[in-house]
């Protein structure tokens, strides 16, 4: 583990039980007491997760609002101050660099937090681009912690910690120095379980003081430190997409069910042309989500066929903690894509039935 | 971390009980602490045949799928039925949670496999 990348609260995982584990080159805790456990804890109650490793690049300067707007699918010109969006980063053939979430502080400066994995890449491809615009890029990352706080009881604690207007602030807004137990944070109201919950932004320095704080005022809610391995099981219920799985540089947003994000009418934005033949051409394949029919759990990679040809692949499958049931999600020829329609996934060698079912799995319970 | 006497064990972290020329098989108490919560079983049909060092079945939990590797060669006599219906088990109890019993047909085998001690190390290497 000592060649990996560490956030500022590595050093008490293990107070905590933790399972550490690499991803993406970082040591993260993949679970604590267990990911079972601790998914039904962000489901009933709550659950607290270190994402210091997620990336944040910062805009600013006058064209801010134009160079970013070039760089995604989605239009951001709505978007107002203290305000959030989800977006789209593409690439020239319109596969995805990145999915990402904007923060508008003002037209002038702007966050965009990103994937660890991509956080490089990102990076450099928003540097080379800036090109021409009055802007500066800053990969600000390793000046900000994060700490999500997710699930049914995470008003009532942030409440606790922070005061009565923290648990005001709206869905995908965000508001600068809240003081969270005496901790200065920006709070925002997102998050990546499908439960409503706040993600904070904090210097590294707080986050051990904050995630020991909070997990106090939390206990008694039933709030619990989560991994990574949970999270994983909690966005895939909801159907939020994953980079490296549902998401990559050869899958356009089309393809994976984002066309809402993907906004044709915007002047100009990198893969725009791209994006628009491919809507006029047809989708080939499309993300959908899947019940197995036997026993079984479908893995990330396994092989989909229908009548012995291959169709499409698993990019994620679980035996479904909230739900029991063995799902999974997939990208597949557009043709048999329809609920109702019965595909193979071969699993060691086995073809195993599976239905194609409407998605999400599990509703998102934001509050908005 | 238990690990018993009077079992022999694989670095592939199987267990090995044997009476006569029978061997029950599972896996650790290491393995399925490394695992965590396995939420799948699949186990051989009776009267296959495997190698050791052969996968006879798969273990999953929620993360990952994980092979089973018998560590001596025969025919399978019987299978742990229950546990399909409650993988859960073997976590609760690794050393109860027998999955296979093989009618070894060579019993020499066993002598590459670890005694408890030096199973322990082992686990003690890989941390």
């Amino acid at each position: 583990m000592e060649h990996l990348l560490k956030t500022p609260l590595y050093s008490i995982y293990k107070n905590y039980g933790a399972k550490v584990v690499d991803f993406a080159g970082w040591a993260l805790p993949i679970q604590f007491e267990g990911i079972i456990p601790e998914h039904h804890a962000v489901r009933e109650a709550a659950g607290l997760f270190d994402v210091s490793h997620m990336g944040e690049i910062e805009v600013t300067g006058a064209d801010s609002l134009i160079f970013l707007e070039h760089l995604v699918t989605n239009s951001i010109g709505k978007l107002q101050n203290g305000q959030i969006q989800y977006a789209i980063l593409s690439n020239e053939t319109g596969g995805i660099k990145d999915d990402v979430l904007l923060y508008r502080f003002s037209e002038q400066h702007f966050w965009v937090i990103v994937n660890a994995a991509n956080r490089r890449k990102d990076f450099e491809w928003m540097l080379k681009h800036s090109k021409g615009y009055h802007v500066e890029v800053r990969d600000i990352s390793d000046q900000v912690a994060q700490i999500a706080l997710q699930g049914p009881k995470a008003e009532e604690i942030l409440k606790a910690a922070a005061g009565d207007n923290a648990g005001k602030i709206r869905f995908f807004r965000f508001v600068e120095s809240v003081k969270v137990n005496g901790i200065p944070c920006l709070i925002s109201r997102t998050g990546y379980t499908g439960e409503d919950g706040f993600e904070l932004y904090l210097k590294p320095d707080d986050a051990v003081p904050l995630w020991k704080s909070l997990l106090k005022t939390g206990i008694e809610l039933g709030l619990k430190p989560c991994g990574l391995g949970c999270r994983d099981t909690l966005r895939f219920e909801a159907c939020l997409p994953l980079y490296g799985q549902e998401l990559s540089e050869e899958i356009t947003p089309l393809e994976a069910g984002l066309g809402w994000v993907v906004k044709l009418d915007k002047p100009d934005f990198i893969g725009k042309q791209a994006l628009a033949a491919q809507r006029e051409k047809g989708i080939p394949r499309k993300l959908v989500g899947f019940e197995l029919q036997e026993r079984g759990i479908a893995r990330s990679g396994y092989e989909i066929q229908k009548d012995g040809n291959q169709v499409g692949y698993v990019t994620t499958g679980y035996l479904s903690p909230t739900l029991g049931k063995s799902i999974g999600m997939a990208l597949i020829s557009s043709e048999c894509s329809q609920p109702g329609e019965i595909i193979d996934i071969i699993i060691r060698r086995r073809a195993v039935k599976a239905t194609i079912v409407e998605t999400p799995f599990y509703s998102k319970k934001y509050k908005k | 971390m238990k690990i018993p006497e009077g079992y022999y064990y694989s670095k592939d972290h199987e267990w090995v009980k044997v009476e006569n020329n029978l061997a029950w098989i599972g896996i650790t108490d290491y393995a399925q602490d490394s695992l965590g919560d396995v939420v799948y079983v699949e186990l051989p049909e009776p009267d296959s045949e495997f190698h050791a060092g052969e996968a006879f079945g798969v273990v999953e939990s929620v993360k990952a799928a994980s092979d089973l590797y018998t560590p001596v060669s025969g025919k399978v006599l019987d299978v742990n039925g229950e546990l399909p219906d409650n993988p859960e088990k073997i976590n609760e109890d690794p050393y109860g949670s027998w999955m296979v019993v093989v009618e070894m047909s060579n019993k020499y085998e066993l002598n590459d496999l670890l005694s408890s001690e030096e199973y322990q190390r082992l686990c003690a290497e890989e941390g």
